[in-house]
């Protein structure tokens, strides 16, 4: 859509940039515009790309050493007193280990904090299943006041992290660590809760989030040719979920497909269902990971491995649309 | 309270703890569940903070300028209601409603419903950390003239989350931060040597990098100076372990670990009075405490 000023090159050699990058850029440039912008980390400075804020501003930065229990809850305190501060570890660590904090002293007592989730999914790779967070989505996503973003490339990272400076809810950031296509431009609009319509078809609504949604444009692409006129929706915010934008989409098209890096348990997939099990009931299938852990490998081979290209998205079109 | 220091008397104190313990027991009883022995033991602590050492305001609670105090054993919030509720933060006719349904006064505090409260606790072992965040806020902005206090129970510092603070505060050198520890000895399957030893417990606080007062955590006046010694210690942060005896001023809860989480009135505990007359018991004891009170001879 041309409103949304998405890149030109993203069905051909698009520039390739992590996620998290976007987020360190995204930060420092938060913290250049208001001094209240804190930041913490767990012994994870460069990983999470949070350096860039705690090289310009030391004074403002937090290391809290390997101790997630103590990033949030440290955070907690730093909002009550009027800051807003960004926390960073890997996903696995942080929402993975101290949820309970989470829940207690950021949702339930309302502090505006930022929780940055690192090294999430399966583009982890290598370090295998204990550091691919694939759960991180549900553990968030349950919890009241807690907004939940994934973006899907570098860019709508940093404009992600800036709404989220001035957002006055906790926040969640899902953001992945292998550099993955660049699919928006500087001028392609974001909005916390909003969903966007990334490529428009009449057939089927392809729903996904984060690194996903290259694959499923890639694949809608590759659709039309099949005899499929695929919508792509990209959901950046999961919560809350931008209903209006998907229930139009699937008025229109009648079959639904999510695609989602993490747990479809709870997950996007789960937060889809749950929308049109109640406001629409339509055919719907749902790429993720099926109640199980990942493994180590190249992110490529275990994309593939477990079901989540464009070709294992054409498939699952094909058997939907075929089907209804 | 505010700026008006010193404005009350130890034996003035003293008796507005007893008042505490009394309406501590009355709410209990009228709640039918919630913690005894935490909240009475810590009320000459609560007092000592709250008509002494704290700078705040009661009919502005978000006043910029006042003292914090993070309550990180959120099960004691009885006594947390009757304290705020004795200076004057809401009419002490709202005690009644402890636990019950649309009652500002949750089991566990929440800050977003109560005037006073400075964090939602209750699970336990991550107000100390809030407190360093709070603290480390006030460094950033170079106001030095603030003070964040923190209770802890004994209990509860079996969390690790305790320990990571405690780091951290050190490293920090969070010395605008005094936390108190009610070394009350109990936890709610027994004692805290039986459940999970603590001590040497001055000598962990130590090893971390903190200054240890210890004081009777059940003497007016040892409270008060053992804060005030903390405000002037400036090397590193304090830690006061207050010793207290749990259930203070009830001689059937006193030491008895049975009472660290249930009211009077819903059980039967060996050693006590039938506990349909646990309330009148408790409630005379507390009246003729009174009569105890040194300063009251004076």
């Amino acid at each position: 859509m041309s409103d949304l000023h998405l890149a030109t090159n993203i069905y051909h050699k698009p520039d390739y940039d992590p996620i998290r990058k976007g987020f360190g850029r995204g930060l420092l440039e938060a913290g250049r515009r208001d001094e209240r912008v804190v930041a913490l980390c767990a012994d994870l400075t460069s990983s999470t790309q949070i350096n860039m804020f705690a090289d310009a501003f030391p004074e403002r930065f937090v290391q809290v050493g390997v101790a997630e229990q103590n990033l949030v809850t440290v955070g907690s305190g730093l909002a009550a007193q009027g800051k807003i501060p960004f926390v960073s570890s890997y996903a696995a660590f942080s929402p993975g280990r101290n949820w309970e904090q989470i829940r207690t002293t950021i949702c339930l007592n309302d502090r505006p904090v930022k929780i940055i989730g690192s090294h999430a999914g399966l583009y982890t790779g290598a370090d295998g299943a204990t550091h691919q967070m694939l759960e991180d989505i549900a553990l968030m996503r349950v919890l009241p006041n807690m907004v939940v973003i994934v973006p899907g490339d570098s860019l709508e990272s940093e404009k992600a992290t800036l709404a989220m400076a001035i957002d006055k809810r906790p926040n969640y950031l899902r953001v992945a660590r292998e550099a993955t296509p660049i699919l928006t431009t500087k001028d392609t609009p974001f909005e916390i809760g909003k969903a966007y319509v990334y490529a428009e078809g009449t057939d089927l609504t392809i729903i996904s989030t984060g690194t996903m949604t290259y694959h499923a444009l890639i694949a809608a692409e590759r659709l039309f040719s099949t005899g499929i006129d695929a919508e792509v929706v990209h959901v950046p915010t999961i919560k809350p979920l931008d209903g209006v934008t998907i229930l139009k989409s699937v008025h229109k098209t009648k079959h639904v497909l999510t695609i989602e890096e993490a747990q479809i348990n709870g997950g996007l997939g789960g937060a889809v269902a749950e929308l049109l099990g109640e406001e629409f009931p339509v055919p719907i299938k749902r790429l993720g990971m099926r109640d199980r852990f990942g493994e180590s490998g190249e992110p490529a081979e275990l994309l593939e491995h477990f079901g989540l290209t464009a070709k294992h998205i054409m498939i699952a079109a094909h058997d939907l649309v075929k089907k209804a | 309270m505010t700026n008006n220091k010193k404005s009350y008397t130890t034996a003035e104190l003293e008796l507005i703890a007893n008042t505490i313990r009394q309406d501590i027991i009355k709410m209990l009883l009228e709640a039918g569940s919630g913690h005894s022995a935490g909240p009475l033991d810590l009320a000459d602590i609560f007092t000592a903070l709250y008509f002494d050492v704290l700078k705040h305001d009661p009919l502005k609670p978000n006043w910029d300028q006042r003292d914090i105090l993070v309550v990180s054993n959120g099960h004691v919030a009885p006594v947390v209601y009757a304290t705020l509720a004795n200076a004057g933060y809401f009419d002490k006719k709202e005690l009644k409603t402890l636990r019950k349904f649309g009652s500002r006064l949750q089991g566990h505090p929440e800050r977003k419903l109560l005037p006073g409260l400075e964090t939602t606790s209750g699970p336990l072992g991550s107000g100390l950390s809030q407190a360093a965040g709070m603290a480390l806020s006030m460094k950033m902005n170079h106001d030095n003239h603030r003070w964040v206090y923190v209770t802890t129970g004994d209990g509860e510092l079996d969390e690790g989350n305790i320990w990571e603070a405690a780091m951290l505060i050190a490293k920090y050198k969070l010395n605008n931060l005094i936390a108190i520890i009610d070394r009350n000895n109990i936890q709610i399957d027994g004692t805290t040597e039986h459940v999970m030893p603590l001590e040497d417990l001055t000598a962990k606080w130590e090893a971390f990098g903190w200054h240890v007062i210890e004081i009777d955590g059940n003497d007016m006046e040892a409270v008060i100076d053992a804060c005030a010694m903390a405000r002037a210690i400036v090397e590193k942060p304090v830690a006061i372990i207050a010793h207290t005896v749990p259930g203070k001023g009830v001689d059937f809860m006193e030491y008895d670990y049975h009472w660290h989480g249930i009211p009077v009135g819903a059980q039967d505990v060996g050693g006590a009075p039938p506990k349909n007359e646990q309330a009148k018991v408790a409630l005379h004891e507390l009246r003729t405490l009174r009569g105890k009170i040194r300063s009251e001879h004076e």
